[in-house]
């Protein structure tokens, strides 16, 4: 492993860099991500208008109904959904929306479980590289 | 990684296919997400990707169906984006319309049988007591688990049908015996006496179950002891749109709650949830946005799917002045034609009413005039319309939605 860096597990593989972004509440995809653009627009989340395409998108845990898959899976076909998710709980629902993106459109958006220790410092990077192996990941913060 | 059994790594290594292994690969890490120990076999499969959410949609299903898949146990299909039989019906952009079009026969293709309704447990495919299956459709799954006592957990897009496709299902949550104990003791101490009907105490039952449980399993002690199938399909829906609920015991009325102790598996409740008769009809109250008198678009009937025992109290309601705002009741084929059959779906539209069937009017875009309130008996209607279709709504009894559209306003009958 790299010095400084942190361990996952890994839920969907891939690798990818971005900056980050940390959701404040849970959402729901379905209803509260527009696939179209990118941006949160459950009027009641409170970084609704926000852009979260291309970022590495740090959220506690998912939330809302299994149609979040398919959004989920939409925005990365559209290339307007986050690079990469880190969560601190596993979630089915966001995890099959990456996987399904794979292996329809071979554009990974992977998806990693972080340790509850190590989630100050990942919340704090300005910047995170992720590469998720079979199994095993690892995030580093860069820039 | 789960333990594969020899099945298993059968599907995985395509010996069963190229669909099965696409479908077994996406399971396996799917039960890793869930923490799911290893698979077992499901005896039918209910599927909820008929409806458009967009290009993924299709193109999933069509690499399905490019791999050669066939659905390996019976597969039941949920409502999809157009009304297949009555095509004249949808009124949304074009593209979208045969997308969606497209979409259901697609899942034909894969051996689904053709069902098109949110209520699988009111075709020949209603699964048996104890069956372990692997159904979506919120309301689908918690009327499987708990009016019926078969067995799933809240499956959902791509996972539904990858079971389907191999006919296994991860072991976690709801397969399992001692996850489908009662934690949350729901008390009903009094219903109100000027409700005559069992109806809209399953409905507040099932709103404030929904709000207040999460994701805990309630037992509901109290209910009217005459509630039938369809009220209890009301309650379910109900507590599926308002929260998380996949499974409620009706202590009496459930399979798997003969008694309290018996629905709480001999453990005592987390909390205890105590309602009265002011509680219920404050609950009931909430759900309209608009007043008695409020001038309506239309009324909205059959969400879910209506029976066929819904439409036999709807029958004779209809003798009398022909409705004055649009009336749709959403229902399967399989019911079409029996009300075919008995002659009354000529009656239905005779006496002004629009009979929808493979979709439903709050997923599609159907309802030609939505310039004013919406009115239907239905807890879960009222409680997405707002939202889904940004209009003010009314909820009602079966009587009174029909003395409404008559009216062209909201009619109470009981003050």
């Amino acid at each position: 492993m790299r010095p400084g860096s942190l361990s996952a597990r890994t839920l969907a593989p891939g690798a990818a860099e971005g900056p980050v972004f940390v959701l404040a509440e849970p959402l729901s995809f379905w209803g509260g991500l527009d696939a179209a653009s990118g941006r949160i627009i459950d009027r009641w989340h409170p970084q609704q208008g926000q852009s979260l395409a291309g970022t590495v998108l740090l959220m506690r845990a998912g939330r809302g109904s299994s149609s979040g898959s398919s959004v989920l899976a939409e925005a990365i076909r559209r290339r307007t959904a986050p690079c990469a998710i880190v969560l601190l709980t596993a979630d089915a629902i966001v995890t099959t929306g990456a996987l399904v993106a794979r292996e329809l459109y071979g554009t990974a958006c992977p998806v990693v479980l972080a340790e509850a220790r190590d989630w100050l410092a990942i919340t704090a990077a300005p910047r995170l590289a992720i590469e998720a192996g079979e199994g095993q990941a690892t995030l580093w913060s860069v820039g | 990684m789960p333990a594969l059994a020899e099945a298993d790594r059968a599907l995985l290594s395509g010996q069963e296919g190229e669909a099965a292994r696409f479908a077994m690969g996406l399971l396996v890490r799917f039960a890793e997400a869930v923490g799911a120990p290893d698979f077992i076999d499901a005896e039918a499969a209910h599927i909820d990707g008929c409806l458009y959410h967009g290009e993924v949609s299709l193109d999933f299903v069509e690499h399905c169906v490019r791999l050669g898949g066939r659905v390996r146990v019976p597969t039941t299909l949920n409502v999809g984006s157009v009304d297949l039989i009555h095509p004249e019906l949808f009124r949304g952009e074009p593209g979208l319309g045969s997308a969606g079009a497209r979409l259901m026969r697609a899942h034909e293709e894969l051996g689904c049988v053709p069902t098109f309704t949110c209520a699988p447990y009111q075709t020949i495919f209603r699964p048996r007591f104890g069956a372990q299956i692997a159904w979506a459709e919120s309301n689908a799954i918690v009327f499987a688990n708990s009016v019926i006592g078969a067995r799933t957990n809240r499956y959902g897009d791509f996972i539904d049908l990858c079971c389907a496709l191999t006919g296994r299902v991860p072991r976690y949550g709801l397969h399992l015996t001692e996850n489908r104990r009662a934690r949350v003791l729901v008390e009903i101490e009094a219903c109100p006496p000027e409700w005559e009907e069992a109806g809209p105490a399953c409905i507040a039952v099932g709103h404030v179950i929904g709000r207040r449980c999460g994701e805990r399993v309630p037992a509901i002690l109290g209910l009217p002891m005459d509630a039938t199938e369809d009220d209890l399909k009301a309650l379910g829906a109900v507590a599926a749109s308002s929260g998380a609920v996949a499974l409620f015991h009706a202590v009496g009325l459930t399979p798997e709650a003969p008694t309290v102790e018996a629905a709480f598996q001999g453990h005592p409740p987390e909390e205890i949830i105590r309602l009265g008769a002011d509680d219920l009809r404050a609950t009931v109250r909430s759900l309209s946005t608009v007043a008695e008198g409020a001038p309506l678009a239309a009324v909205s009937l059959g969400t879910p799917h209506f029976s066929l025992a819904e439409f036999s109290r709807l029958m004779p309601l209809l003798d009398g002045a022909r409705a004055t705002v649009d009336v749709y009741v959403n229902t399967s084929r399989d019911v079409l034609e029996a009300l075919e059959e008995r002659g009354w779906a000529e009656r239905i539209r005779r006496a002004g009413i629009t009979l929808v069937v493979d979709t439903c009017t709050y997923v599609t875009a159907i309802m030609r005039d939505l310039g004013g309130a919406i009115m239907t008996n239905s807890g879960k209607m009222a409680y997405y319309a707002p939202g889904n279709l940004g209009v003010e709504i009314a909820f009602g009894s079966l009587a009174e939605c029909i003395a409404s559209a008559r009216a062209g306003r909201v009619v109470r009958l009981t003050p």
